[in-house]
């Protein structure tokens, strides 16, 4: 399919474009690239939901519900849900659909699994330009499902307008207490389970330590009880993350992070390329590698090879009119 | 072929049977071949299998029936998928699947079927042999 | 056992030490053993040899006992077979009624003891034959049955009074007691005098074999509710069969069978105290349900220790005051994950030794699996030889002449104790966690399991594990066999049936019973009497589970991979 049909596809919010895109997205194929410089104007529309928190807390029962009431909202939602890479192997078991199946017969609903591919920083990369896909396609809302073990669910503020915190009564073993990092990238708290007890002080706990937080802003995070079961909680869960939007647009957050957002990502992909094609221009060059040896050596330092490199590189770049207008 | 292209299986159970134990055991297989695996758990009815395959663009559907009622469900989603356009997905099927069955399935489109006491292995290297990467 | 003082102790630790170190070091130096080490499937270490050093700690009527007494180790009966053998009841159901009922004549005509129905799955879900989800499942694996009046032809000529029924029905086993108890009064059978069993064992449907409709706890009010109308109306009946069988053909090894199996347990008595119920009111009409695998002894030992240490929760955790109260009676079925699509022949030597291992683990009924089993629903001719071979155990083989004639067994003692340790240790763990429920939720017994069934499949691709025909003695084969096939009409005349009944009936009689079995759901009442209110009137099971799922809602089990 040329880059073309598949761009106007996505833009007419046609599924099996938009699946062949992500996958193209995933597999880092160069056309991906491309298609996603013609579809970046019409994206920044969706309401981006980051839904993070310990293993089983119901995170995806709760997603499925907030769908459900997104649905009888009139709203149309994107889910991306995002389950760790085997480390040894690479592949990966994508569970959480297994939840969301109810939702599968709806044209107004998109559903996709997603594996961490174990790259460093590739869960980033990778998934908000997936949702950048879905953003073109015309959802309302794009839910992110990330287990909340570590690395991705900072990464998850990058991506989400609004990050929603889940966590259940009691703290088990396997339940981590909610921890000083995900405490500070929460907008809104969830104690999922409600049915089950302690729920209520789990709630006083979470505001106790939200009492103690110095650096809040003009938002406090509402801790709110939600029933992935029986759906209870839920409409209140999604009028939060509604006023929170509204929050966002009245402060002028959200042009605030709109412009840090495009200023991280446009100095991303500058440093991106920089170096990669500083590195392809010296790759194999004979005198690239004398200098090296030189350093080994210690008749050099890298500091000054480092810069002396560079200066070249550049005016060697301007010279020729610039790198190549994308790569592969 | 990127390197970090990987090879999207959907495991799929149709129908009513609660048969999962193979389902299982496969997809944990295809997982430690370094493939991605959705499982969309049991009673999916065929329209669900093929939406969930079309929107996660796998490459393969693997379908596991023991309880028989394969000649009625396997052709079905074989039936959708062509409807959908999305018929190069590579389909097989697994399970309690009588000898006689497998011509008439094969003739609605289903690549192979694999039966009980099929070493894991032999499945992961159809999959690799017949994804065109 | 103390069956040796500290001096004979001595003794014996002595010559042991001796014997490894003369005789056997010289002649593993020359023939190696087989293995570097062997163990059960459950990972239990196996010594090249038992001696009275491995009992030391047993003390014979703390751990032991005597049959038919607390702890009940050596059997729930104190003359166990030489008194009755074990029921002999082959899992059976397919099509529709007429054919089933066909097939129970057959079996009953052919020596078998006591019936077994095998629904088929719209049935076990709750759905009317003519639902969209039933489509190319009806009466495929087991019977359908819509109504009472299929359950009339289904135990047509069958005298209900003189035989007892073991029906695998879960999610709706309150719809299917009722029809029976609505059967057995049209024969003139007062349900007091009913004997069998329901399996009305939900948890495990969500862990290990699938058909569950409502979520957990609505389900759990509907297996109180049966437990406290059978204990006040139907003394004979089994009000549930807590079952490890599909746990184990899930995958399990045989100690997490026990161990999930009784976790189960631990929560239905529960369920019932927090309901009110008196323990020593229910606690004798549980029934349990076990696998026979391959590892003989392993088995053989399992069974026993799951008597034992059911007993000791039954006391020691709930405090039951009655013996009966603390008495594992179970049945057995063959391992079907055991039997190959490949040589189907040598699954008759398999049955025959798996079966042969519940007798000397004291089951108190039993099936067999036909030699077909990897193939298709077993034909008449296979269900024979399955039949035959329990026949020949009870009355060929004289191990049914003493009551349990392994005990004392310095090996079968030992992996006793063992298996009872270990199954506890994974007991605690569960309670810890909250209860088998909320293990369930998280997703730990399922992934347990799963794990098992995987190093299992590993073992078995590697070689590591023969199975006969499969991995080794492998021979090039035709397919000769000539296997059960459902008629496929059988769809179309079940559907055609339920029909003619809906269009036959009284309506309103229908609507009044629905309503007011509507109304008892929505508030506490014993919904029993309201569902065989229903059943009498020939409400179909699709309507009574729709009335349930639209008060309860439906559920989607945690299914973890
Ligand atoms: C284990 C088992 C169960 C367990 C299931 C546990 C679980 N969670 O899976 C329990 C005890 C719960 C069970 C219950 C029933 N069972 Co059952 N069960 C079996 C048994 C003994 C083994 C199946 C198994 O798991 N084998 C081990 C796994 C690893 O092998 P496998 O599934 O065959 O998978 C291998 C291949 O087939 C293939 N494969 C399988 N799926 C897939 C998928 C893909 C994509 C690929 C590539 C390959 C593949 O690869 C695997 C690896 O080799 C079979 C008989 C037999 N020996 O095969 C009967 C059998 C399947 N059961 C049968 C029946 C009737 C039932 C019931 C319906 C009975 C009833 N009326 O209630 C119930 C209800 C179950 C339900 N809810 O649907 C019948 C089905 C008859 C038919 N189709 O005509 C069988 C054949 C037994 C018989 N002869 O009567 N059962
Ligand atoms: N009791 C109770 N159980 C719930 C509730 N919400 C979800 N669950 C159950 O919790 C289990 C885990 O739910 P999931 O939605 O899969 O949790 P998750 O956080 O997405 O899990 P991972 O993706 O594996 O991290 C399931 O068994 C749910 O049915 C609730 O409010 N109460
Ligand atoms: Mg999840």
């Amino acid at each position: 399919m040329r880059v073309e049909d598949l761009v106007r596809g996505v833009l007419e919010g046609k599924r099996r474009p938009l699946a062949r895109l992500i996958t193209m997205i995933e597999n880092e194929d160069p056309q991906a690239s491309e298609a996603l410089r013609l579809l970046y104007r019409h994206t920044g529309r969706a309401h981006i939901i980051g839904i993070t928190g310990p293993p089983g807390s119901g995170k995806s029962t709760l997603v499925t519900r907030m769908t459900a009431e997104y649905r009888r909202r009139g709203r149309t939602v994107g889910i991306v849900a995002v389950d760790p890479s085997s480390p040894f192997s690479g592949g990966a078991l994508l569970g959480d659909r297994i939840r969301m199946q109810e939702h599968s017969l709806d044209e107004g609903v998109f559903v996709r699994s997603m594996g961490t591919r174990g790259h460093l920083g590739g869960i980033a990369r990778a998934t908000s330009d997936v949702v950048r896909a879905i953003d073109a396609s015309g959802k309302d809302v794009i839910i992110v499902e990330t287990v909340g073990a570590g690395q991705s669910e900072v990464e998850i503020i990058d991506i989400a307008h609004t990050v929603v915190v889940v966590d259940v009564p009691g703290s088990g073993d396997d339940i981590q207490a909610i921890k000083a990092g995900i405490m500070e990238i929460a907008d809104i708290f969830v104690v999922n389970k409600m049915d089950l007890p302690g729920a209520d002080r789990k709630v006083s706990e979470i505001n106790a330590m939200l009492d103690l937080d110095q650096k809040m802003g003009e938002w406090r995070p509402p801790v709110l009880l939600t029933n992935g079961r029986t759906g209870e909680g839920v409409p209140e869960l999604v009028d939060k993350i509604d006023e929170h939007m509204v929050f966002l647009r009245e402060s002028g957050l959200l042009e605030e992070k709109g412009l840090q957002r495009s200023r991280d990502e446009l100095h991303q992909i500058m440093e991106y390329r920089l170096t990669r094609e500083l590195l392809q221009h010296l790759r194999g060059r004979p005198e690239y590698e004398r200098a090296i040896k030189m350093i080994a050596q210690r008749h050099d330092d890298p500091y000054s090879v480092a810069q002396r490199l560079i200066a070249e590189f550049l005016v060697e770049l301007s010279r020729s009119g610039g790198g190549d207008e994308d790569g592969g | 072929m990127s390197p970090s292209r990987k090879i999207r299986v959907l495991i799929a159970k149709p129908g009513l049977d609660g048969h999962d134990r193979g389902a299982k055991v496969v997809a944990r297989a295809l997982r430690d071949a370094g493939m991605e695996v959705i499982y969309t758990g049991l009673r999916q009815t065929p329209e669900m299998i093929v939406r969930a395959a079309i929107d996660e663009s796998v490459d393969v559907i693997g379908l596991s029936i023991l309880s028989g009622a394969h000649m009625a469900l396997f052709p079905r989603v074989m039936e959708l998928l062509r409807k959908e356009g999305a018929d190069d997905i590579l389909v097989i099927g697994g399970g309690i699947i009588p000898e006689d069955d497998i011509p008439e399935l094969k003739k609605h489109g289903i690549a192979e079927i694999f039966g009980p006491g099929t070493p894991l292995d032999e499945i992961v290297d159809y999959i690799r042999k017949h994804v065109k990467v | 056992m103390k069956m040796v003082d500290e001096e004979e102790r001595r003794e014996i630790q002595s010559a042991l030490e001796a014997w490894e170190k003369g005789p056997v070091a010289k002649t593993v130096s020359r023939f190696p053993e087989r293995r570097e080490a062997f163990a059960t499937p459950s990972g239990i270490t196996v010594k090249r040899l038992y001696t009275p050093l491995d009992v030391d700690s047993l003390k014979y009527n703390r751990d032991l006992g005597f049959p038919g007494a607390y702890p009940f180790t050596r059997g729930v009966q104190p003359t166990m077979y030489r008194g009755r053998l074990w029921t002999m009841r082959q899992y059976s159901g397919f099509a529709t009624a007429r054919e089933t009922n066909e097939r129970f004549r057959y079996l009953l005509e052919q020596g078998q003891t006591g019936l077994s129905v095998a629904f088929d799955l719209p049935t076990q879900i709750g759905y009317d034959s003519d639902h969209p989800m039933a489509r190319g499942e009806v009466g495929k694996v087991g019977v359908a049955i819509d109504s009472l009046a299929d359950m009339e032809v289904l135990f047509d000529s069958i005298p209900l009074d003189r035989v007892s029924t073991s029906m695998t029905i879960n999610a709706p086993a309150a719809v299917l007691l009722a029809m029976y108890i609505a059967v057995a009064e049209k024969q003139g059978v007062p349900m007091e005098k009913l004997r069998g069993t329901i399996q009305n064992d939900i948890l495990k449907e969500y862990v290990a074999r699938g058909t569950y409709i409502f979520p957990p706890q609505e389900s759990m009010r509907l297996i109180t509710d049966i437990f406290k109308f059978c204990s006040e109306k139907m003394p004979l009946w089994n009000t549930i069969s807590i079952s490890g069988y599909h746990i184990r053909e899930a995958g399990s090894t045989a100690v997490q069978e026990v161990a999930f199996t009784l976790a189960d347990g631990i929560a239905y008595v529960q369920a019932a105290i927090d309901a009110g119920l008196d323990v020593d009111k229910f606690a004798s009409r549980l029934s349990f349900f076990f696998g026979s695998h391959s590892n003989f002894f392993e088995e053989v030992a399992k069974f026993r220790a799951a008597r034992r240490l059911w007993a000791r929760i039954m006391r020691e955790r709930f405090g039951a005051r009655e013996d009966r109260s603390c008495r594992m009676r179970f049945h057995t079925q063959t391992a079907g994950c055991t039997l190959t699509a490949q040589q189907p022949e040598n699954n008759v030597v398999r049955v025959t030794l798996q079966a042969l291992q519940a007798v000397l683990g004291g089951t108190q009924s039993l099936h067999t699996n036909s030699r077909d089993e990897a193939l298709s629903l077993p034909t008449e001719e296979s269900v024979r030889i399955a039949l035959r071979t329990q026949q020949i155990i009870a009355f060929e083989t004289g191990v049914t002449d003493t009551v349990d004639p392994l005990a004392g067994s310095y090996f079968i003692e030992s992996l006793t104790d063992e298996i009872e340790r270990r199954a506890m240790e994974y007991i605690k763990k569960i309670d810890e966690m909250g209860g088998a429920p909320r293990a369930i939720e998280k997703g730990f017994i399922q992934r347990e399991i799963t794990q098992s069934a995987y190093e299992h499949q590993r073992l078995v691709d590697s070689g590591e594990r023969v199975v006969v025909g499969v991995n080794k003695f492998v021979i090039e084969e035709g397919h000769t066999f000539d296997y059960m096939r459902v008629d496929p009409e059988a769809e179309r005349r079940q559907i055609e049936r339920v029909r003619s009944v809906r269009a036959s009936r009284d309506q309103s009689a229908v609507d009044d019973a629905l309503a007011a079995l509507r109304a008892a759901a929505e508030g506490t009442d014993n919904l029993m009497p309201f569902i065989l209110d229903a059943v009498r009137a020939y409400a179909t099971l699709g309507e009574i589970c729709d009335v349930l799922r639209g008060v309860f809602g439906e559920y989607r089990a945690p299914d973890v991979l």
